[in-house]
């Protein structure tokens, strides 16, 4: 084994599916933005001929960071962290406006996006100081620095004002459960997330008694075998009975039609066939496409170039957030499925290696790479479906976009080159 | 156990998504879907319907040009209203009102403002158009009648409606369709097929191009046009002998089954529903309960058939071999059944088959009908016989012709009396009426014209039809050529056909003979009831006539069915012999019966019930 090189541990696997998910979401944005006067892959006038640069670039700066010694990441994640921040900062001077939001630095031959780039800069940050000798994740106090450590970017990024990248970097809290915050907290935001939609989808009423009902089978159960502490029980149930009648307070009383509007949709709550039509063609408007897009796709898809919304512009940010029509429409039920195998493979295989890193950085490194990309992959193809609220962030490796194609390759390939050099 | 959390996550969304995305992609794909699909729009390109002509290649239905005004309200410019609307002919307040509709339709879409301008309208504006921005005249095709008769046989068209377009994938909002007659049948022949272009279009509704390269257009399929087997010069003429009269007149030419006239009475002017008045008038005679002329008579009427179904009783008890043209029955003004006695107008005596026939003497064919029971043993046994031999001549059955409408007429049976009487509690004295053609036998105008062109045949027919040529070739159609033998043998004719000839020369309608044409013929009057205010009340009777002609080598067989006409000579006797003479010479000599068939109406005697006052039947003087 020591006769090997750091060349022939690098997790060969991850960077297969990396290039393959990159050229798949070339060849999406390359059809969503085709038009007939532009054929040339090279066409720099043109998105896809943009993109193509951008993976170049992508792929260059992959190489280099395997070239790189693997410390040198952990040495300087918190530079990498102080940098962003402070990128984060000047948007509010320098900043360039798109589409309403402050996020990008004007650079003449393209615009970045510092949010972007924090996301591996946090996700070492984080690594970084929890494996410190000196923190201890049980400590209230290291668990609030901890929080910290996630929450600036997100206090910087929502005034842009871009709450949806905001969100993704709450998704690295995954790391702190991993390293021994109690998963009881998890299982009481999911817990109260479920109890919120289905306050919504049938009425506090239907939930009360389904919560007694699943209270009092849980009782009978454990009753037979263990004692059980009535007192917390009720009280739980107490408390979620009330949070469920709050949320429909708020939901009648506090929310604004247009906040309605939204869950409505999301939980499919207006069966008014007039008032669906209407939704469809406001706030619906994106989701109604991108599903009636993926939808005619069929099982086999119209094929490559020949997707009739993706052509006529039907589903709009096609080529960044709703860059997933495009496969659905074009490759079909095939196409789609094929996508979300490759990511779960490749989501599951960084898992495995996460798992087998010795030391307790690369570990959580590694568990911060899987929890960005795992909720921009889910959030993402969960909207374009139809299954999740419209949250705009990119889908990695597919959406439009260089900041992006760029954040997600050096966050990946730090985590590969990490990998790469763990008997060192 | 935490190591395993993440996995099982990822796991767990990976088959949501994929069950998702099953959900959309298998279970809600529709392949019908580039109909749907917003990004597609198919522009079609009808061709034109094809053209009707009658036997002799004389045009019966052509095309005219109509003229829309077309309206896309966003391209609408400021215009001058007035002088416009003065163009269209309509006022301001219309024209405000059609607009803003056609808005609520659709901004981007065109929608119709004025339907079907004249064509001297049209001229008037067409110079104009160009100064009215967003407007514009669109050509559609309309239905031309080159004849006023013939609207219930040639048919309509008008648009399709939501069951039409869900039960045939064809057609889609708008398009027009074969309604009734000809039009409905001959649908696919004359309609062709509608061309479609794809176009790939944007969410702004702009072209992009043909979709797939035009790879799934098609061109349009043009309309073929049709000879039928009706003679406009006989059709037109009948229509104006059935003037203020009701009723249904078939013309077969029995050598071929080619149906020569079909005629409906009260008739009207197919062009009535063709143009803007359409739905208006459509209204006018459709829901004419009373007069009903949209009812086609000579389809759907199912009268008695009265005398003319004796021919039929001589030829079942010859077949069956229990009369021979010799055999007499006495006939004392009358018959009894039972100790019943019913009426003959015959004028009584002892009658042989010919002047049974010639004199419609109805205790001859009482005394034959009971002769045909009288060979079974059982009443059953001699129904069974006497159905199968009246039913060979396409009676109690549909005839199987190619018009959409029909009846089946009535042969009652063992199961109908069984039914109506009771198993085994009737006998033949039951249903004597049926010897005479009264009683429960029932048959359509155009089964009595076919049932006469199986006599002229002397033993069998062709089903009747309409359809003679498609796009010039004509048609051979197994159906229709191939004759359908009765089960009489041909011998057994020649004595009911020398009867039927009689009739002319001394029988019941010796005043409605034809110099040099040997016509054989059959009256028949059929006693009419009504309920009034829930009374049984008797009106003037049907009259009935059925004929061919030449009597030897026949041209033309023809049953008219007249409602409320007297005795069959009356009314439906001179049409039966003007018709003749007319298809058969060309002209008419005896224009002392035309001048009266043209002249008299019988709009009185339909009146009649609906006064409310009492009133006289069957009177005599014209």
């Amino acid at each position: 084994m020591s006769g090997r090189t750091w060349l022939g541990r690098i997790d060969w696997l991850s960077i297969i599916l990396f290039l393959i998910l990159t050229a798949l979401g070339w060849v999406s944005i390359y059809s969503s933005t085709f038009s007939e006067d532009h054929t040339s892959i090279f066409d720099f006038s043109q998105l896809y001929g943009k993109q193509f640069f951008f993976i170049g670039i992508s792929i260059a700066i992959a190489i280099a960071i395997m070239l790189v010694e693997s410390n040198f990441y952990e040495r300087f994640g918190s530079i990498f962290y102080i940098g962003t921040v402070v990128l984060l900062l000047g948007l509010f001077v320098f900043g360039k406006t798109i589409a309403g939001a402050t996020s990008w630095y004007d650079l003449g031959f393209f615009n970045l996006q510092p949010s972007e780039l924090a996301k591996f800069a946090t996700a070492l940050a984080l690594a970084k100081y929890l494996s410190d000798i000196q923190t201890d994740i049980k400590n209230r106090k290291d668990q609030l620095y901890s929080i910290l450590i996630i929450l600036i970017p997100v206090l910087l990024i929502i005034p842009q004002p871009d709450p949806g990248s905001a969100m993704v970097f709450l998704a690295l809290i995954f790391v702190l459960f991993r390293e021994g915050l109690p998963l009881f907290y998890l299982a009481l935001a999911f817990v109260f997330v479920v109890i919120f939609a289905t306050t919504l989808m049938f009425g506090t009423i239907w939930v009360s008694i389904g919560l007694v009902l699943i209270m009092a089978i849980f009782f009978m159960v454990k009753k037979a075998t263990l004692r059980v502490p009535i007192l917390p029980l009720v009280g739980f149930l107490i408390v979620a009975i009330g949070f469920s009648y709050s949320v429909s307070f708020i939901y009648d009383n506090v929310f604004e039609q247009r906040h309605r509007d939204r869950f409505a949709l999301w939980l499919r709550l207006e069966k008014d066939p007039e008032k669906l039509e209407e939704i469809r063609k406001t706030i619906g408007y994106n989701t109604y496409q991108s599903e009636k897009a993926i939808e005619s796709g069929g099982f086999f898809g119209k094929g490559f170039l020949e997707g009739t919304r993706t052509k006529g512009d039907f589903v709009p940010e096609q080529h960044t957030d709703y860059i997933f029509t495009t496969i659905g429409e074009e490759w079909g039920f095939l196409g789609t499925s094929l996508v979300v195998v490759l990511f779960s493979l490749l989501l599951l295989r960084l898992v495995n290696l996460a798992e087998r890193q010795k030391t307790d950085f690369a570990r959580m490194y590694g568990y911060g790479v899987i929890s960005i990309l795992l909720i921009h992959y889910f959030i993402n193809i969960g909207m374009v479906i139809g299954l999740m609220p419209t949250v705009g962030i990119p889908l990695p490796f597919f959406s439009y976009g260089g900041s992006g194609l760029l954040g997600f390759t050096i966050l990946l390939f730090i985590f590969l080159k990490i990998d790469a050099s763990r008997l060192n | 156990m935490k190591k395993f959390l993440l996995s099982s996550i990822i796991i767990v969304i990976g088959i949501t998504f994929i069950g998702r995305l099953s959900y959309l992609q298998i279970f809600r794909f529709s392949p019908t879907q580039i109909a749907e699909d917003t990004a597609i729009k198919a522009i079609y390109d009808y061709p034109e319907r094809g053209y009707i002509y009658d036997r002799d290649g004389n045009l019966l239905v052509a095309n005219q040009p109509a003229y829309d005004v077309m309206v896309i309200p966003r391209e609408v410019k400021p215009l001058d209203t007035l002088e416009f609307c003065d163009l269209l002919r309509i006022d301001k307040k219309t024209f405000i009102s059609k607009l803003e509709k056609a808005n609520t339709f659709s901004p981007r879409l065109p929608s119709v403002l004025v339907q079907q301008l004249s064509k001297e309208d049209y001229a008037g504006l067409q110079e104009k158009m160009r100064k009215y921005e967003g407007f514009y005249i669109q050509k559609r095709l309309l239905r031309y009648y080159d004849t006023k008769s013939g609207a219930n046989v040639l048919g309509y068209i008008s648009e399709v409606n939501d069951w039409e377009i869900k039960e045939n994938p064809y057609y889609i909002q708008g398009e027009l369709t074969g309604r009734t007659g000809i039009e409905k049948q001959y649908e696919e022949v004359l309609r062709g097929r509608k061309g479609v272009k794809y176009i790939q279009k944007d969410r702004f509704n702009r072209d992009l191009g043909p979709y797939r390269d035009g790879t799934l257009d098609t061109l349009p399929i043009p309309g073929q046009e049709i000879h039928v087997t009706l003679s406009k010069q006989l059709q037109e003429y009948g229509e104006r002998l059935m003037n203020g009269k009701r009723g249904g007149v078939v013309a077969i030419e029995p050598s071929s089954g080619e149906i020569l006239a079909l005629i409906s009475g009260p008739n009207y002017d197919p062009a009535l529903l063709v143009g803007r008045e359409r739905s208006k008038n459509y209204n006018k005679l459709h829901y004419d309960t009373i007069a009903k002329p949209t009812w086609d008579r000579s389809l759907l009427a199912e009268p008695s058939p009265g005398s003319p179904f004796k021919t039929l009783n001589a030829l079942v008890a010859l077949q069956e071999g229990v009369i021979t043209p010799k055999t007499k029955f006495r006939c004392y003004n009358g018959f009894y059944v039972g100790n019943k006695k019913r009426g003959c107008h015959c004028g009584g005596g002892v009658r042989d088959m010919n002047v049974g026939i010639y004199r419609s003497c109805n205790a001859y064919f009482a005394g034959t009908f009971r002769k045909i029971y009288d060979k079974f043993t059982t009443t059953d046994e001699g129904m069974e016989v006497w159905e199968k031999h009246v039913e060979s001549f396409g009676l109690g059955n549909y005839l199987g012709y190619d018009l959409p409408n029909g009846r089946p007429g009535r042969i009652p049976g063992v199961s109908y009396y069984d039914n109506v009487y009771g198993d085994n509690r009737w006998a033949s004295s039951f249903i004597i009426s049926n010897a005479i053609g009264q009683g429960e036998v029932a048959a359509t105008p155009i089964q009595l014209a076919n049932m006469t062109a199986a006599i002229a045949n002397r033993g069998y027919f062709y089903t009747p039809h309409i359809i003679k040529k498609i796009g010039g070739n004509e048609i051979s159609i197994d159906k229709f050529t191939t004759p359908k033998h009765t089960t009489i043998d041909r011998e057994h004719f020649d004595p009911v056909v020398k009867g039927m000839a009689e009739v002319y020369k001394r029988g019941t309608a010796r005043w409605l003979k034809i110099p040099d044409i040997a016509i054989a013929g059959k009256t028949g009057t059929v006693e009419n009831f009504t309920i009034i205010d829930g009374e049984r009340k008797q009106l003037t009777d049907h009259s009935i006539f059925v004929a061919f002609a030449p009597v030897e080598n026949p041209k033309i067989a023809l049953a008219v069915y007249i409602e409320h006409g007297y005795y069959g000579a009356r009314y439906a006797g001179h049409i039966a012999s003007l018709m003749i003479e007319k298809y058969l010479k060309g002209e008419i000599s005896r224009t002392d019966l035309e001048k009266r068939m043209l002249d008299k109406t019988l709009e009185h005697e339909y009146a009649k019930p609906h006064s409310g006052e009492d009133f006289k039947i069957n009177e005599y003087v014209w």
